[in-house]
């Protein structure tokens, strides 16, 4: 284990404890907490601005936080590899690279996450994602809502217990959609907590546990799912988002 | 988890295989290099001064700016789609991501010195002194390649996220590549005249030293500059 990590007395899959990160003067998240365990799935709503994805850079390793904690798998990030061997994120971007083929850039993700079979695990995920038919374009040559799967595919190869997911429905068809659903309930299944970041209510509170609404920087509503209605939920997220705004 | 050196191999691998598939940045190298040493040799007033005395130069000249359009391309491919968050979001050390882009541009300023030199003796009608001239001269080549990829590739990570990245590399990079092209122009100069290799060994024993200098600490700073 790294020497800077720290393990979490609770083991809870995420914790976050008065998380700030801040860019000069501008706090992007502003003292956010909570706890996610295995099979949780966090849901985050806000409007564009809010801190929603500085927060998910955050959780995988990417930005230091400021001040605050947060762990995931009990090491406190940023972490190092440790840490991030336990995490599956997928952005905005697909951070793939357009000139190896959908297959390669899986299978290069399976290889830096030290996954036993890189090849066997690369076909597995495909085949999840509905991409094995296009394994071997170029993912240039794929559209935006194809190359979106192979994201995905290339964020789980190596089966994380934590899975961030950033807008992950924006730009996929019905069937990439349905394919993300059941890749993500086969996730959750597993143990992994996901926590994800989105604009549509519907398709975040089918799968969240939890469900929070996130306006400059912190958390203004977070809740179990449970109990939730969707329409009112739906209506007191545009009343939130408009006293913001 | 591959360890450091497994993870800089897989990096470096990705990307010449990604270079060797569009093959953009090492085209416009080679015919960088070519069409400068053309230039070079027009220009060139032979009844002035002496080939010996221009083509170490001309030489250094050219594979300093072609190394540099190799460096800059090869955190760019990085750049589109985010691909170094895939790397930074890799349970690997920061350093290893360093020292797979360097091992990559290693390749590549290698690749344009194997073409670059048998054009500037072509031209400049110089012998490379025997087998054991050659094999000095390769040995230089292979130092003075790795001076200056240890130092490029470290501010090519960090200018490539700036607006003027492609001003700011070779403004941040050539003052640092001095000590490498030094020695390297001065070897190259009594190679190509044919000297006694014995001559060039304190000059390629400087160069080594710069080496293990730059390459050290390039790869500890390497992580500073990509940690957000």
């Amino acid at each position: 284990m790294a020497t800077s990590a720290i393990v979490a007395e609770a083991r809870h899959a995420v914790e976050v404890e008065a998380l700030v990160r801040a860019f000069g003067p501008r706090r992007a998240v502003d003292g956010v907490s909570f706890a996610l365990d295995a099979g949780d799935c966090l849901a985050v709503f806000g409007p564009n601005g809010a801190g929603k994805t500085t927060l998910l850079r955050v959780l995988a390793g990417l930005l230091r936080p400021t001040r605050g904690r947060a762990s995931v798998a009990g090491v406190a990030l940023p972490g190092g590899p440790e840490a991030r061997r336990h995490i599956g994120f997928i952005s905005h971007a697909s951070m793939l690279y357009g000139a190896l083929s959908a297959r390669e850039n899986v299978e290069l993700a399976a290889r830096l996450f030290g996954v036993r079979d890189p090849r066997r695990a690369a076909g597995r995920v495909l085949e999840v994602m509905r991409m094995t038919p296009r394994a071997d374009t170029p993912v240039r040559s794929l559209s935006r809502g194809m190359q979106q799967r192979v994201s995905i595919a290339r964020a789980t190869v190596h089966d994380p217990t934590v899975v961030l997911l950033d807008e992950p429905f924006t730009g996929l068809d019905a069937a990439g959609a349905a394919a993300l659903s059941a890749a993500l309930g086969i996730l959750r299944q597993s143990g992994a907590a996901l926590v994800m970041v989105t604009h549509n209510i519907e398709e975040g509170l089918a799968l969240a546990t939890h469900a929070a609404v996130m306006t400059a920087g912190t958390f203004a509503r977070y809740e179990p799912r449970e109990g939730i209605d969707a329409r009112e939920y739906a209506d007191a997220y545009r009343t939130l988002v408009t006293l913001d705004a | 988890m591959p360890d450091a050196f497994g993870a800089a191999l897989l990096i470096a691998r990705k990307d010449l295989a990604i270079e060797f598939r569009t093959r953009t940045a090492f085209f416009s190298a080679v015919v960088f290099a070519l069409l400068a040493i053309v230039i070079f040799f027009f220009a060139w007033d032979p009844t002035a001064v002496a080939a010996s005395d221009l083509a170490p130069g001309v030489l250094w000249v050219i594979f300093t700016f072609a190394g540099l359009l190799g460096l800059h391309r090869s955190f760019g491919v990085e750049l589109e789609d985010r691909a170094l968050d895939g790397l930074l979001g890799a349970p690997i050390p920061r350093h290893a991501i360093y020292l797979g882009k360097a091992m990559a541009n290693l390749v590549f300023v290698l690749a344009i010195e194997v073409i670059a030199v048998p054009a500037v003796a072509l031209f400049y009608d110089m012998p490379l002194g025997g087998f054991a001239g050659a094999a000095a001269l390769a040995a230089l080549m292979i130092l003075a390649a790795i001076g200056l990829v240890a130092v490029g590739t470290l501010f090519a990570a960090m200018s490539v996220n700036t607006r003027l990245g492609e001003l700011l590399l070779p403004m941040l990079s050539l003052p640092f590549f001095v000590p490498i092209v030094v020695p390297a122009a001065q070897t190259t100069a009594r190679l190509l005249l044919g000297r006694p290799v014995i001559e060039s060994v304190g000059w390629l024993k400087i160069l080594l030293a710069f080496d293990l200098v730059f390459v050290a600490a390039c790869t500890l700073a390497f992580p500073y500059t990509i940690e957000d």
